[in-house]
């Protein structure tokens, strides 16, 4: 059996080297070189593959490393690397048989004989040359801006020299107040300095917000603690007083700076074919057809370099489209299947510094007979327009400040052009907690564009769904749709359902193979039929022998509902490992030891018996992220003797191991901090005990902050409070991450009393209805109804459930019992802490070197051979 | 444990066994119910490939699904994870296939051939296990795939 399939591989191996010889030498094949590598030239490259074109792919970047993600350059400050904006590497490039230069700036082109120079030297010939050059940032004429602190912010070299400047200055300054230059004041922001917008124009976001917007906008960005200064015209930069520079505007005044960013719009990189007779536009830009060509037939340029029908598009998506257009027309010519570039949507949403910004077709109502709705929310800080057009039944444009939660459907009535409903305001007015409509998946044509990133339509989900797929992630991988920026992830969600619906398929939500049930219906089942065992559930709604989904889910229903003790025999063989050994298992299979440390406040005494443990065991000692210490190394056996300690202490686990409550963060509060206005660390303290133990579907953390600072970071937490003058502000389903979330306010202003009860019931209703290993932020995004939705179930009680939610939680609380302790007095439990059922000697494969003057797991390299146990492994070769 | 003869590692490296024979473990009582454990035993017993003077232990998982009552025995190193853990498994079944997921990265084992569901390239031990008179056995010499 296993010869035969390693056999197969063997010779799909040697099938596919020898077709890709056959093709290199027997065809010629039409060689494409790109200049650029950028987004839109590394999209251009993949979209060649994806229609496994026969050509040769040549790519000439002029910098330093291939494509990466510009629209996220300012995570960079918050922790993105280098590597992380990567879309490739050049090696994934030579896996797909791309040919690919770096530093390799092209200065001459024969457009006779088809060739291209580099400034090296290099000589690369073409059939279809394809101009990716891009932008570069506009530097306005301001005498004293070429001075060494004096940045621009496009590239990741730019970064770095951001990074640099930043270290040695306290105040930045970004010249232009447009979307990129609000960009780069957050990552000045991130980057620690106080910083300042400089815009020239009365408002911020003149393109696409009109002025009531901007205004807002400005509003919102400054209570952020950004400085921001409009009509303000910089003649001159010279040496400062208390800063590196002074910036003198043409009303007289001025401002001190030590960093200056200049966002002041692009140009398009369009020297190359200004130089060797490609036609450029009047204000620059390479001029280009339907299809991308230039005026020269072989040579096609995409991107912000190229100029259509008189304008440039400084976004990714059109960028995206122009490179699809041009990889059809040079593989197929103009046919049905190449689709012409004409023009593109820019409407964008966004989050600046967390405010929410959305800007749809007309913004500004400049089409003739236009009429608007507006509607503010000053307390709120929420602007909202629409733009309409004269007979009141298209949609033509729209403007959201605050809230941009009606993107999605605003976007969708003005692209398809759906007639608007009778009061078209509804559409941004919202009343009471009542949503305000959304478009109906049903109600949208097939041409609808649902992922605007990859162009997919309702046409195209519809298709594929034609074609045998019948999934979301079935979907997603075939048109790729909501795989680019993900904001079309409900949508597309809606449509799938809807169309899967009509087609009479039953969406499937089974757990696992052992269950016809989805996690929710599992906790309905175990609650309502009292049922209390693995066996017994698996007997009566399911069949085979259950594995490592539906066992672990079932183990965490049951501690959810009845809190039995998860060592307890029936329940043990369900159990993850880190549950089993009550430890967290590191890539060793070592275990970590993290005891409770409730809010972040530990006594001298109790801090010196983590140091003698972790001395006396010789464990790595760090400190996490939520206020605790986690000794690293203990072996199994060891774990007993480890707990006994800290239990005598006064220690209690601290579920680090366990889908449940993890910890609660607190700053120090009105105790100690001048500017605390309430007692965050006694509520942070009552909060960790109060729900230490509750399993869930996911791990939970809280956090909370004495005052509106939020020290302790309590808005990217499940559940977050904040002290206010009056109470305690609610946010709930927060997130750090892979994917960060800001929570949700829920509530404002409570007293103790109600904070607890509203989130014992928000705690029991995630529990029961949530699926398995879903976050609160996810489940909060996949809740319909949303926000509302759970505040109306939770502050007004529309499903009649928070008597059983908070029974439900209060039997939890009382039935609390420290694992460990409990572990430890057990002899049936201590039974699995050891590593072999038949010997005393320890696993051998266990080893450790000293790093940094402690221990750490020592790698494969490292590890002795001395020892005499045997490393069981087959080779398969 | 008490009052069986059961084959320790620290004891019984030079007891002399034939192949074909069934040595002894531990007892039924040392198992956990649908969960595994993990036993240190001399390879050349258990190994046709060892030999006596290599002087060598195995890492053996020992797993017991009541449901079915069946004890499986495979090599408790995980090849992926690279670390002697598979006992910490999870067991249960793929498609009526008794399996074992890795509690590192999740791969789930065949406790009956060893084979990775995910990835077939990778393949465990097996070894051939009983219960008799309450006693957990592995057959010497016993390794499954060396047999086909």
């Amino acid at each position: 059996m296993i010869p035969v399939a390693v056999g197969f591989f063997y010779l799909k191996g040697i099938k596919m080297g020898q077709s890709i010889d056959n093709q290199s030498t027997s065809i010629h094949q039409t060689k494409v070189l790109i200049i650029g590598n950028g987004m839109v030239g590394h999209y251009f490259v993949e979209q060649l593959l994806l229609q496994q074109a026969t050509v040769s792919i040549c790519v000439l970047s002029g910098e330093s490393r291939p494509a990466y993600d510009r629209v996220h350059l300012s995570e960079f400050f918050s922790g993105k690397t280098e590597q992380d904006l990567l879309l490739t590497t050049e090696q994934e490039y030579i896996d797909k048989g791309v040919e690919f230069h770096s530093n390799s700036k092209v200065d001459f082109i024969n457009k006779q004989d088809k060739w291209v120079r580099t400034t090296s030297g290099n000589e690369y010939h073409y059939d279809i040359l394809v101009l990716a050059t891009g932008s570069y940032p506009f530097v306005p004429p301001i005498p004293g801006n070429d001075q060494p602190h004096c940045l621009v912010y496009r590239t990741i070299d730019d970064l770095h020299d951001i990074e640099a400047s930043a270290k040695c200055s306290e105040v930045g300054v970004v010249v232009g107040g447009g979307l990129l230059g609000l960009e780069a004041a957050n990552a000045l922001k991130e980057a620690g300095l106080e910083t300042h917008v400089v815009e020239f124009a009365p408002q911020l976001m003149a393109v696409q917000v009109d002025e009531a917007g901007g205004e807002l906008l400005k509003q919102k960005i400054q209570a952020l603690g950004v400085n921001v200064h409009t009509q303000k015209a910089t003649q001159e930069i010279v040496k400062g007083d208390t800063c590196r520079y002074k910036m003198v505007f043409a009303d007289g005044t001025y401002l001190e700076t030590d960093l200056i960013l200049f966002s002041a719009g692009i140009r398009p990189s369009d020297s190359l074919a200004r130089e060797f007779d490609i036609k450029i536009g009047d204000r620059g830009g390479i001029t280009i057809n339907d299809y991308c060509q230039t005026s020269e037939e072989s040579v096609y340029a995409i991107g912000e370099c190229a100029l259509w029908n008189n304008r440039i598009f400084g976004l990714v998506a059109p960028g995206y489209s122009m490179a699809r257009t041009a990889a059809s027309h040079i593989l197929s010519g103009v046919s049905e299947q190449t689709p012409a570039f004409l023009g593109a949507d820019m409407s964008t949403k966004l989050k600046l510094m967390g405010v929410e910004v959305g800007s749809i077709g007309d913004a500004h109502g400049n089409t003739a007979g236009a009429q608007t709705y507006s509607f503010e929310n000053e307390p709120k800080g929420i602007y909202k327009k629409i733009v309409v057009d004269s007979t009141e039944e298209k949609l033509l444009g729209a403007v959201l400040i605050g809230d941009t939660s009606q993107y999605d459907t605003l976007l969708q009535y003005m692209l398809n052009g759906i007639t608007l409903p009778e009061a078209p305001e509804s559409l941004i007015m919202s009343f009471d907690g009542a949503e305000a409509p959304s478009v109906g998946a049903d109600s949208l044509p097939d041409t609808a564009s649902i992922c605007s990133c990859h162009n997919v339509t309702k046409g195209d989900i519809v298709t594929a769904l034609d074609n045998g797929e019948n999934s979301l992630a079935g979907i997603k991988t075939c048109t790729k749709a909501s795989t680019g920026c993900g904001g079309c992830a409900a949508l597309l969600k809606s449509v799938v359902d809807s169309e899967l619906e009509k087609r009479g398929v039953e969406v499937n939500t089974d757990i696992c193979e052992h269950f016809a049930h989805s996690r929710q219906d599992l906790f309905n089942i175990v609650q309502v039929e009292q049922i209390a065992t693995f066996d017994d559930l698996l007997s009566s709604h399911g069949k085979g022998l259950g594995c490592d989904i539906c066992k672990p889910a079932a183990a965490s229903i049951f501690a959810s509902l009845n809190n039995e003790f998860v060592l307890k025999k029936p329940h043990i063989g369900l159990q993850d490992t880190n549950d089993t050994y009550l430890g967290n298992m590191q890539k060793d299979g070592t275990y970590s030891v993290v005891p409770r440390v409730a809010g972040g406040e530990i006594t001298p005494d109790k801090l010196i018996v983590l140091g003698q443990v972790a001395k006396k065991y010789a464990l790595y000692t760090k400190i996490t992220g939520g206020q605790r210490i986690d000794l690293f190394g203990a072996q199994v056996q060891d774990l007993p003797q480890i707990w006994s300690i800290l239990v005598e202490a006064g220690f209690e686990t601290g579920h680090a191991y366990a889908k449940a409550l993890r910890t609660v963060k607190s700053c120090v509060g009105s105790t100690w901090c001048r500017y605390g206005v309430q007692d965050s660390v006694g509520l942070a303290i009552d909060l960790e005990n109060r729900y230490k133990g509750l399993r869930a579907p996911h791990k939970i953390k809280f956090a909370v902050s004495g005052c509106t600072r939020e020290c302790a970071e309590a808005q990217s937490k499940d559940i977050g409070v904040i002290a206010t003058e009056n109470g305690w502000n609610l946010y709930v389903c927060g997130n750090g991450g892979m994917k960060p979330r800001h929570g949700d306010l829920f509530a404002t202003d409570l007293d103790t009393d109600t904070l607890v009860k509203y989130i014992d019931r928000i705690l029991s209703f995630y529990v029961k209805t949530a699926d398995r290993l879903q976050r609160t932020a996810t489940w909060m995004d996949n809740l319909e109804g949303g926000l509302a939705y759970l505040q109306d179930v939770i502050i007004n009680d529309s499903l009649g459930l928070n008597q059983t939610l908070e029974s439900q939680m209060e039997k939890v609380v009382d039935t609390y019992e420290c694992e460990w302790k409990k572990a430890i007095s057990n002899p049936e439990s201590l039974k699995r802490f050891r590593q072999f059922v038949n010997s005393d000697k320890t696993d051998s494969n266990i080893q450790f070197v000293e790093e940094r003057g402690q221990i750490r797991p020592a790698t494969e390299d490292e590890k002795s051979q001395s020892n005499n146990q045997s490393i069981d492994i087959i080779e398969l070769v | 444990m008490q009052d069986t003869q059961t084959l320790s590692s620290n004891t019984t490296s030079e007891m002399k066994v034939i192949a074909g024979d069934w040595i002894t473990v531990c007892t039924k009582n040392d198992l956990v119910e649908n969960s595994g454990v993990c036993a240190l035993l001399p390879a050349h017993l258990v190994r046709g490939d060892a030999k006596i003077e290599d002087n060598l232990e195995v890492q053996i998982a020992i797993f017991y699904i009541k449901q079915i009552n069946k004890v499986f025995a495979i090599s408790n190193y995980d090849p992926i994870g690279k670390a002697n853990v598979m006992y910490r498994g999870i067991v249960g079944s793929i498609s009526d296939e008794p399996m074992v997921s890795s509690p590192l990265y999740k791969q789930h084992f065949s406790l009956e051939t060893g084979i990775c569901f995910e990835k077939p390239e990778y393949m465990l031990r097996t070894y051939l296990c009983r219960i008799q008179d309450n006693l957990v056995q592995v057959k010497v010499g016993s390794i499954n795939h060396s047999s086909q």
